[in-house]
């Protein structure tokens, strides 16, 4: 009976559903430092895959020392977009900065085929690979460690975000650059850190899902339109509509790829964007400004 | 403390400040009045270092700042209040104070923060009242002093007020000037951009006249509140007002 995989379509739609959630947190820290788009996102995800992969099963590093590692380098290239490409710009207009995002987009996943190759890859769970059963479902541990460690994320990012001078003042120079510059906050640097935070969260999404799916150079795409769907969904730029819209497109996806067919999966996502961008193109959570002269 | 020599800046091809030349003296209020449009904005935002000068020099306290940025200049303690006080609006007024300041090294913020704290809310008691409302829900009046109270958080030894009074009713006004007083016999440097050319003069104890991006007059309020084309532009009387009498 397919009432019986209830369970188990809830449980794979909230593992993929977190990991939109953190790509689409990514989306959000960075469209809130600048208001763009970020299209490398998906990149930043593939490249901490791919960095943990060559780290773990390349060099042999135990997974608790490659994992933070894969996520500094990812840091690493974010900060390098940044003051390369984005701040040479020397331009404000969106859509240039838009298309600079486009371009290490492509520019990072080509040197990516080059360095792995156009082979999928592989990494192994983090623990095992016996699912234990739960009712009807049967759960991975891998799931749990996604869900750990993406609720490890946020809790941090909300920490960060509400408790520390120096992510007060990301906020603040989101909100209001100059009154920010006129208080001394360094505003390019606070978009630096954006892309830095951004990198990090990519590699940390794209390093917990591997083990349960693959990772090619070319995977960042599908994952950064996902992610991006899950930002619409729940208000883009909003750190809380990143969070629910990711778990529900998550969930959606898998109920849709049940009851339907799945090889419509990856059709509900965009289908679900449409309806968003129709119906409410705020999203759940969109930003309502409160604004008085 | 403050010493603007020849300073020229444009919007594109036009010219907004014209060898503009002013200084003002450690402890000194000194307003510079302006009408719509003469460039006294742009002259603050060239001074903080958010618009470039094309020439000219300004030096704070001996040092050289005409290429520092914004956020350089606000350690020297040289804070500018904007116009549009461009507040955080969705965060708390105390979120906004604790923001401003972000540019003191830690240890001291942790030290001096509720002792500041406390001389805000002296200064501003509305302020304590609103404490953890949002910054973009008080009223006018109350944003502007919270924009100021938020440039006070970082200690600065000048302040750049840009039009204070605007848009504020005249009791409100009033209110701004009154701490405009208070902070200048607290040993702070202001230097005050007005349209309100009366209530600036009253509080100055000297006064400049930028029109069309030039000085044109200098002197002490008196002075200038006896000058024919302050009167003329600023108090809206006519000459013939002035003939006649």
């Amino acid at each position: 009976m397919i009432w019986n995989q209830l369970p188990q379509f809830l449980v794979s739609g909230i593992t993929s559903g977190s990991i939109y959630a953190l790509i689409a947190l990514g989306f959000g820290i960075i469209h809130n430092a600048t208001g763009i788009v970020n299209f490398a996102q998906g990149e930043f995800v593939m490249l901490g895959a791919m960095t943990m992969i060559s780290f773990t099963r390349g060099v042999g590093m135990p997974v608790f020392v490659a994992f933070p590692l894969a996520v500094l380098v990812v840091m690493g290239v974010g900060w390098l977009m940044e003051i390369g490409p984005m701040r040479r710009a020397r331009s404000n207009n969106i859509l240039i900065l838009v298309m600079i995002t486009v371009g290490a987009s492509i520019t990072m996943r080509e040197v990516a085929m080059l360095i792995w190759g156009k082979t999928p890859r592989i990494l192994p769970p983090f623990s095992g690979d016996d699912p234990f059963v739960w009712g009807h479902a049967a759960i991975l541990p891998q799931t749990l460690w996604i869900l750990a460690i993406m609720l490890l994320v946020v809790v941090l990012l909300g920490f960060f975000f509400s408790k520390t001078m120096v992510g007060k003042a990301m906020r603040a120079a989101a909100e209001n650059r100059r009154g920010a510059a006129l208080i001394g906050i360094a505003v390019h640097r606070m978009t630096m850190l954006a892309f830095v935070l951004s990198g990090g969260i990519g590699a940390v999404a794209g390093i917990i899902i591997t083990p349960i799916t693959t990772m090619s150079y070319s995977a960042g795409v599908m994952l950064a339109l996902k992610g991006f769907s899950a930002a619409i969904l729940g208000g883009y730029g909003s750190m809380k509509g990143a969070i629910v819209g990711g778990l529900l497109l998550g969930t959606l996806e898998s109920f849709g790829a049940g009851f339907v067919s799945s090889s419509y999966k990856d059709a509900f996502a965009f289908l679900v964007l449409l309806l968003v961008l129709f119906v409410r193109p705020t999203g759940l959570f969109g930003k309502e400004e409160i604004k008085r002269v | 403390m403050l010493r603007v020599k020849n300073v020229s800046a444009f919007y594109g091809n036009i010219q907004v400040l014209r060898r503009v030349t002013f200084h003002v003296k450690q402890g000194e209020v000194v307003s510079l009045i302006g009408g719509n449009g003469a460039g006294k904005s742009t002259l603050l935002n060239v001074i903080s270092g958010i618009h470039p000068a094309s020439s000219g020099t300004i030096a704070f306290e001996r040092q050289e700042i005409q290429k520092l940025e914004p956020n350089k200049m606000v350690r020297l303690g040289l804070l500018q209040v904007p116009e549009q006080r461009q507040i955080f609006n969705s965060m708390t007024v105390t979120e906004n104070l604790e923001l401003g300041s972000y540019c003191l090294p830690r240890k001291e913020q942790k030290r001096m923060a509720s002792s500041q704290l406390q001389e805000i809310y002296t200064l501003f008691p509305i302020l304590e009242e609103r404490a953890r409302q949002r910054a973009g829900t008080l009223s006018g009046g109350e944003q502007q002093m919270l924009s100021i109270a938020r440039a006070l958080m970082a200690r600065p030894r000048m302040l750049l007020l840009d039009e204070p009074s605007l848009g504020l009713a005249p009791l409100v006004a009033e209110e701004i000037f009154r701490v405009t007083q208070e902070l200048r016999d607290n040993g702070t440097t202001i230097l005050l951009v007005e349209q309100n050319a009366l209530a600036a003069l009253e509080v100055c104890d000297r006064g400049y006249v930028l029109e069309a991006g030039r000085i044109v007059l200098e002197g002490s309020p008196e002075d200038l509140l006896e000058d024919d084309e302050v009167q003329r532009a600023f108090l809206g009387r006519d000459y013939k007002e002035k003939w006649e009498r």
